[in-house]
Protein backbone atom coordinates (compact mmCIF):
# COMPACT_ATOMS: atom_id res chain seq x y z
CA UNK A 1 0.00 0.00 0.00
CA UNK A 2 1.39 3.39 -1.01
CA UNK A 3 1.69 6.38 1.30
CA UNK A 4 -1.23 8.08 -0.41
CA UNK A 5 -3.43 5.00 -0.15
CA UNK A 6 -2.64 4.66 3.55
CA UNK A 7 -3.54 8.31 4.16
CA UNK A 8 -6.81 7.77 2.29
CA UNK A 9 -7.55 4.66 4.38
CA UNK A 10 -6.92 6.64 7.58
CA UNK A 11 -9.27 9.43 6.48
CA UNK A 12 -12.07 7.05 5.48
CA UNK A 13 -11.67 5.20 8.80
CA UNK A 14 -11.82 8.56 10.61
CA UNK A 15 -15.01 9.54 8.78
CA UNK A 16 -16.61 6.19 9.62
CA UNK A 17 -15.56 6.50 13.25
CA UNK A 18 -17.22 9.93 13.41
CA UNK A 19 -20.39 8.57 11.83
CA UNK A 20 -20.66 5.87 14.49
CA UNK A 21 -20.23 8.56 17.17
CA UNK A 22 -23.01 10.86 15.93
CA UNK A 23 -25.13 8.11 14.36
CA UNK A 24 -26.68 6.63 17.48
CA UNK A 25 -27.89 10.01 18.65
CA UNK A 26 -29.18 11.08 15.21
CA UNK A 27 -31.22 7.87 14.92
CA UNK A 28 -32.54 8.07 18.46
CA UNK A 29 -33.80 11.69 18.38
CA UNK A 30 -36.33 10.56 15.75
CA UNK A 31 -37.93 8.33 18.36
CA UNK A 32 -38.49 10.70 21.27
CA UNK A 33 -40.15 10.44 23.70
CA UNK A 34 -38.42 7.17 24.44
CA UNK A 35 -40.29 4.00 25.21
CA UNK A 36 -39.38 2.70 28.70
CA UNK A 37 -37.86 -0.41 27.14
CA UNK A 38 -35.58 1.69 24.93
CA UNK A 39 -34.69 3.77 27.96
CA UNK A 40 -33.82 0.57 29.85
CA UNK A 41 -31.61 -0.59 26.98
CA UNK A 42 -29.76 2.74 26.91
CA UNK A 43 -29.25 2.62 30.68
CA UNK A 44 -27.60 -0.78 30.18
CA UNK A 45 -25.25 0.32 27.38
CA UNK A 46 -22.12 0.88 29.52
CA UNK A 47 -22.36 -2.49 31.28
CA UNK A 48 -23.34 -4.46 28.16
CA UNK A 49 -20.67 -2.97 25.90
CA UNK A 50 -17.79 -2.92 28.37
CA UNK A 51 -18.63 -6.47 29.51
CA UNK A 52 -18.70 -7.77 25.93
CA UNK A 53 -15.49 -5.94 25.13
CA UNK A 54 -13.34 -7.47 27.88
CA UNK A 55 -14.89 -10.92 28.36
CA UNK A 56 -12.57 -12.85 25.96
CA UNK A 57 -9.39 -11.22 27.28
CA UNK A 58 -10.35 -12.13 30.86
CA UNK A 59 -11.96 -15.55 30.45
CA UNK A 60 -10.04 -16.93 27.47
CA UNK A 61 -6.68 -15.25 28.18
CA UNK A 62 -5.26 -17.82 30.60
CA UNK A 63 -5.02 -18.41 34.38
CA UNK A 64 -2.68 -15.48 35.07
CA UNK A 65 -4.99 -13.07 33.25
CA UNK A 66 -8.04 -14.44 35.06
CA UNK A 67 -6.47 -14.11 38.53
CA UNK A 68 -5.15 -10.61 37.77
CA UNK A 69 -8.62 -9.57 36.59
CA UNK A 70 -10.32 -10.92 39.71
CA UNK A 71 -7.87 -9.04 41.92
CA UNK A 72 -8.34 -5.89 39.83
CA UNK A 73 -12.12 -6.27 40.00
CA UNK A 74 -12.03 -6.50 43.80
CA UNK A 75 -9.76 -3.46 44.01
CA UNK A 76 -12.26 -1.57 41.85
CA UNK A 77 -14.77 -1.89 44.71
CA UNK A 78 -12.60 0.45 46.77
CA UNK A 79 -10.12 2.37 44.62
CA UNK A 80 -9.88 4.42 41.43
CA UNK A 81 -9.15 3.07 37.95
CA UNK A 82 -5.47 3.96 38.16
CA UNK A 83 -5.09 1.59 41.15
CA UNK A 84 -7.11 -1.10 39.41
CA UNK A 85 -4.69 -1.06 36.47
CA UNK A 86 -1.53 -0.78 38.56
CA UNK A 87 -2.43 -3.68 40.88
CA UNK A 88 -3.74 -5.82 38.02
CA UNK A 89 -0.55 -5.35 36.02
CA UNK A 90 1.66 -6.17 39.03
CA UNK A 91 -0.25 -9.38 39.78
CA UNK A 92 -0.15 -10.37 36.12
CA UNK A 93 3.58 -9.77 35.75
CA UNK A 94 4.37 -11.72 38.92
CA UNK A 95 2.18 -14.67 37.86
CA UNK A 96 3.67 -14.72 34.37
CA UNK A 97 7.21 -14.76 35.80
CA UNK A 98 6.25 -17.60 38.16
CA UNK A 99 4.81 -19.55 35.24
CA UNK A 100 8.07 -19.05 33.32
CA UNK A 101 9.78 -20.69 36.28
CA UNK B 1 -14.01 31.34 43.81
CA UNK B 2 -17.27 33.31 43.52
CA UNK B 3 -15.69 35.71 41.00
CA UNK B 4 -14.66 32.93 38.60
CA UNK B 5 -17.23 32.22 35.87
CA UNK B 6 -19.00 28.94 36.78
CA UNK B 7 -17.88 27.36 33.48
CA UNK B 8 -14.20 27.65 34.32
CA UNK B 9 -14.55 25.89 37.67
CA UNK B 10 -16.61 23.17 35.99
CA UNK B 11 -14.04 22.70 33.22
CA UNK B 12 -11.29 22.42 35.81
CA UNK B 13 -13.34 19.90 37.79
CA UNK B 14 -13.84 17.84 34.64
CA UNK B 15 -10.17 18.00 33.83
CA UNK B 16 -9.25 16.93 37.37
CA UNK B 17 -11.74 14.07 37.22
CA UNK B 18 -9.87 12.68 34.20
CA UNK B 19 -6.64 12.36 36.19
CA UNK B 20 -7.45 8.85 37.43
CA UNK B 21 -7.83 7.59 33.86
CA UNK B 22 -4.85 9.34 32.28
CA UNK B 23 -2.18 6.87 33.51
CA UNK B 24 -3.93 4.15 31.50
CA UNK B 25 -3.97 6.19 28.32
CA UNK B 26 -0.22 6.87 28.29
CA UNK B 27 1.09 3.31 27.69
CA UNK B 28 -1.82 2.60 25.32
CA UNK B 29 -1.03 5.69 23.23
CA UNK B 30 2.74 5.24 23.37
CA UNK B 31 2.43 1.66 22.18
CA UNK B 32 0.30 2.70 19.23
CA UNK B 33 2.78 5.44 18.28
CA UNK B 34 5.67 2.98 18.40
CA UNK B 35 3.86 0.16 16.55
CA UNK B 36 2.58 2.49 13.82
CA UNK B 37 6.10 3.68 13.02
CA UNK B 38 7.30 0.07 12.97
CA UNK B 39 4.41 -0.79 10.62
CA UNK B 40 5.60 1.87 8.15
CA UNK B 41 3.37 4.84 9.03
CA UNK B 42 5.06 8.23 8.72
CA UNK B 43 4.96 10.32 11.93
CA UNK B 44 2.41 12.56 10.22
CA UNK B 45 0.17 9.59 9.34
CA UNK B 46 0.46 8.26 12.90
CA UNK B 47 -0.72 11.56 14.38
CA UNK B 48 -3.42 11.84 11.69
CA UNK B 49 -4.75 8.38 12.57
CA UNK B 50 -4.70 8.97 16.32
CA UNK B 51 -6.06 12.50 16.01
CA UNK B 52 -8.92 11.80 13.61
CA UNK B 53 -9.90 8.13 14.02
CA UNK B 54 -9.29 8.51 17.78
CA UNK B 55 -10.40 4.96 18.61
CA UNK B 56 -7.36 3.10 19.86
CA UNK B 57 -8.64 -0.48 19.74
CA UNK B 58 -9.70 -0.12 16.10
CA UNK B 59 -6.36 1.51 15.26
CA UNK B 60 -4.47 -1.48 16.69
CA UNK B 61 -6.70 -3.72 14.60
CA UNK B 62 -5.89 -1.64 11.51
CA UNK B 63 -2.14 -2.08 12.10
CA UNK B 64 -2.52 -5.80 12.60
CA UNK B 65 -4.60 -6.26 9.43
CA UNK B 66 -2.31 -4.02 7.34
CA UNK B 67 0.55 -6.26 8.44
CA UNK B 68 -1.32 -9.24 7.00
CA UNK B 69 -1.97 -7.42 3.68
CA UNK B 70 -5.74 -7.67 4.11
CA UNK B 71 -7.85 -5.61 1.67
CA UNK B 72 -8.76 -2.04 2.73
CA UNK B 73 -12.44 -2.87 2.49
CA UNK B 74 -12.11 -5.79 4.95
CA UNK B 75 -10.04 -3.58 7.26
CA UNK B 76 -12.72 -0.87 7.27
CA UNK B 77 -15.44 -3.46 7.92
CA UNK B 78 -13.58 -4.91 10.91
CA UNK B 79 -12.93 -1.39 12.24
CA UNK B 80 -16.63 -0.63 11.87
CA UNK B 81 -17.46 -3.79 13.84
CA UNK B 82 -15.15 -2.81 16.69
CA UNK B 83 -16.36 0.82 16.64
CA UNK B 84 -20.04 -0.03 16.42
CA UNK B 85 -20.22 0.31 20.20
CA UNK B 86 -19.95 4.07 19.62
CA UNK B 87 -23.42 3.99 18.04
CA UNK B 88 -24.77 2.68 21.34
CA UNK B 89 -22.66 5.14 23.35
CA UNK B 90 -23.93 7.97 21.14
CA UNK B 91 -27.57 7.02 21.63
CA UNK B 92 -27.09 6.74 25.41
CA UNK B 93 -24.98 9.88 25.95
CA UNK B 94 -27.12 11.97 23.58
CA UNK B 95 -29.93 11.93 26.17
CA UNK B 96 -27.76 13.95 28.55
CA UNK B 97 -26.67 16.73 26.17
CA UNK B 98 -29.66 19.08 26.53
CA UNK B 99 -27.38 21.91 27.67
CA UNK B 100 -25.13 21.55 24.59
CA UNK B 101 -25.55 23.65 21.42
CA UNK B 102 -25.61 21.82 18.08
CA UNK B 103 -21.91 22.32 17.34
CA UNK B 104 -21.04 21.48 20.93
CA UNK B 105 -22.91 18.20 20.47
CA UNK B 106 -20.91 17.47 17.33
CA UNK B 107 -17.65 18.12 19.14
CA UNK B 108 -18.83 16.15 22.18
CA UNK B 109 -19.46 13.09 19.99
CA UNK B 110 -16.18 13.51 18.09
CA UNK B 111 -14.32 13.35 21.43
CA UNK B 112 -16.42 10.48 22.83
CA UNK B 113 -14.02 7.62 23.54
CA UNK B 114 -14.76 4.86 26.08
CA UNK B 115 -13.57 6.66 29.24
CA UNK B 116 -15.21 9.95 28.18
CA UNK B 117 -18.50 8.16 27.56
CA UNK B 118 -18.26 6.30 30.88
CA UNK B 119 -17.42 9.49 32.79
CA UNK B 120 -20.15 11.49 31.04
CA UNK B 121 -22.77 8.83 31.80
CA UNK B 122 -21.75 8.65 35.45
CA UNK B 123 -21.69 12.43 35.80
CA UNK B 124 -25.13 12.74 34.20
CA UNK B 125 -26.56 10.02 36.46
CA UNK B 126 -25.04 11.60 39.57
CA UNK B 127 -25.97 15.23 38.88
CA UNK B 128 -28.98 14.81 36.52
CA UNK B 129 -27.49 17.43 34.17
CA UNK B 130 -24.23 17.13 32.29
CA UNK B 131 -22.63 20.54 31.60
CA UNK B 132 -20.55 21.29 28.50
CA UNK B 133 -17.72 22.84 30.52
CA UNK B 134 -17.25 19.75 32.70
CA UNK B 135 -17.54 17.38 29.74
CA UNK B 136 -15.06 19.27 27.55
CA UNK B 137 -12.67 19.70 30.48
CA UNK B 138 -12.60 15.93 30.84
CA UNK B 139 -12.63 15.11 27.11
CA UNK B 140 -9.94 17.63 26.13
CA UNK B 141 -7.58 16.30 28.81
CA UNK B 142 -8.00 12.75 27.55
CA UNK B 143 -7.45 13.85 23.94
CA UNK B 144 -4.36 15.92 24.77
CA UNK B 145 -2.74 13.13 26.79
CA UNK B 146 -3.57 10.57 24.08
CA UNK B 147 -1.91 12.68 21.38
CA UNK B 148 1.09 13.44 23.59
CA UNK B 149 1.51 9.74 24.40
CA UNK B 150 1.40 8.91 20.68
CA UNK B 151 4.11 11.46 19.95
CA UNK B 152 6.24 10.07 22.79
CA UNK B 153 5.77 6.52 21.52
CA UNK B 154 6.81 7.52 17.99
CA UNK B 155 9.92 9.23 19.28
CA UNK B 156 11.03 6.86 22.00
CA UNK B 157 9.38 3.69 20.73
CA UNK B 158 12.61 1.75 20.81
CA UNK B 159 12.81 2.34 24.56
CA UNK B 160 9.50 0.59 25.27
CA UNK B 161 10.31 -2.85 26.65
CA UNK B 162 8.60 -6.05 25.49
CA UNK B 163 4.93 -5.25 26.19
CA UNK B 164 3.99 -8.73 27.49
CA UNK B 165 6.93 -8.88 29.89
CA UNK B 166 5.65 -5.79 31.71
CA UNK B 167 1.98 -6.62 31.40
CA UNK B 168 1.39 -3.65 29.09
CA UNK B 169 -0.56 -5.86 26.70
CA UNK B 170 -3.16 -6.25 29.45
CA UNK B 171 -3.55 -2.58 30.43
CA UNK B 172 -6.52 -2.12 28.14
CA UNK B 173 -8.74 -4.94 29.52
CA UNK B 174 -7.92 -3.83 33.08
CA UNK B 175 -8.77 -0.27 32.19
CA UNK B 176 -12.14 -1.28 30.72
CA UNK B 177 -12.72 -3.48 33.77
CA UNK B 178 -12.22 -0.42 35.98
CA UNK B 179 -14.70 1.56 33.87
CA UNK B 180 -17.18 -1.33 33.99
CA UNK B 181 -16.98 -1.61 37.79
CA UNK B 182 -17.88 2.08 38.01
CA UNK B 183 -21.39 1.04 36.92
CA UNK B 184 -21.79 -1.82 39.41
CA UNK B 185 -24.66 -0.13 41.26
CA UNK B 186 -26.71 0.45 38.10
CA UNK B 187 -29.99 -1.43 37.79
CA UNK B 188 -29.69 -5.00 36.52
CA UNK B 189 -25.89 -4.93 36.62
CA UNK B 190 -25.36 -8.67 37.14
CA UNK B 191 -27.96 -10.05 34.70
CA UNK B 192 -26.94 -7.60 31.96
CA UNK B 193 -23.26 -8.32 32.54
CA UNK B 194 -23.89 -12.09 32.60
CA UNK B 195 -25.68 -11.96 29.25
CA UNK B 196 -23.07 -9.68 27.68
CA UNK B 197 -20.19 -11.90 28.82
CA UNK B 198 -21.92 -15.13 27.69
CA UNK B 199 -22.85 -13.64 24.32
CA UNK B 200 -19.37 -12.24 23.82
CA UNK B 201 -17.64 -15.54 24.60
CA UNK B 202 -20.07 -17.51 22.42
CA UNK B 203 -19.48 -15.24 19.41
CA UNK B 204 -15.74 -15.12 20.04
CA UNK B 205 -15.53 -18.92 19.99
CA UNK B 206 -17.71 -19.29 16.87
CA UNK B 207 -17.61 -16.29 14.50
CA UNK B 208 -14.50 -14.78 16.10
CA UNK B 209 -13.18 -11.31 16.96
CA UNK B 210 -14.04 -8.45 16.66
CA UNK B 211 -17.71 -9.41 16.27
CA UNK B 212 -17.92 -10.56 19.91
CA UNK B 213 -18.31 -6.92 20.96
CA UNK B 214 -21.51 -6.46 18.99
CA UNK B 215 -22.85 -9.94 19.82
CA UNK B 216 -22.20 -9.60 23.54
CA UNK B 217 -23.51 -6.04 23.72
CA UNK B 218 -26.77 -6.98 22.00
CA UNK B 219 -27.23 -9.95 24.37
CA UNK B 220 -26.76 -7.60 27.35
CA UNK B 221 -29.19 -5.04 25.95
CA UNK B 222 -31.75 -7.77 25.21
CA UNK B 223 -31.72 -8.77 28.88
CA UNK B 224 -32.11 -5.14 29.92
CA UNK B 225 -35.13 -4.76 27.62
CA UNK B 226 -36.61 -8.02 28.84
CA UNK B 227 -36.25 -6.90 32.46
CA UNK B 228 -37.65 -3.43 31.75
CA UNK B 229 -41.29 -3.98 32.81
CA UNK B 230 -40.17 -5.12 36.26
CA UNK B 231 -37.79 -2.19 36.82
CA UNK B 232 -40.26 0.39 35.46
CA UNK B 233 -43.16 -1.14 37.34
CA UNK B 234 -45.04 2.13 37.81
CA UNK B 235 -44.74 3.25 34.18
CA UNK B 236 -47.48 1.41 32.34
CA UNK B 237 -47.68 1.64 28.58
CA UNK B 238 -50.43 3.99 27.37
Amino acid sequence: MSDGELTALILVAAFMAFLTRVGGHLILVRFTPLHPRVEAALQAVPVAVLGALIAPAILLGGPAELVASIVAGLIALRASTAWVIACGVVVLVVLRRLAEG
Amino acid sequence: MSKTPPGRGEALAGSLASLTILPAIVPFGMLFGALAITAGFTPWQTMLASGTIYAGASQYLMLEMLGQSISPFAILLAMLAINFRHVLYSAALGRHLQRFSTWQKGLAFALMVDPVFAAGEQRARATTSLGPAWYFGYAASVYAVWMLANALGMTFGALIPEPARWGLDYVLPLYFLGLLMGFRSSSGFLPVLGAAVSGSIAVHLTIGAPYHILGGALAGLAVAVWRAPATHGSEREP
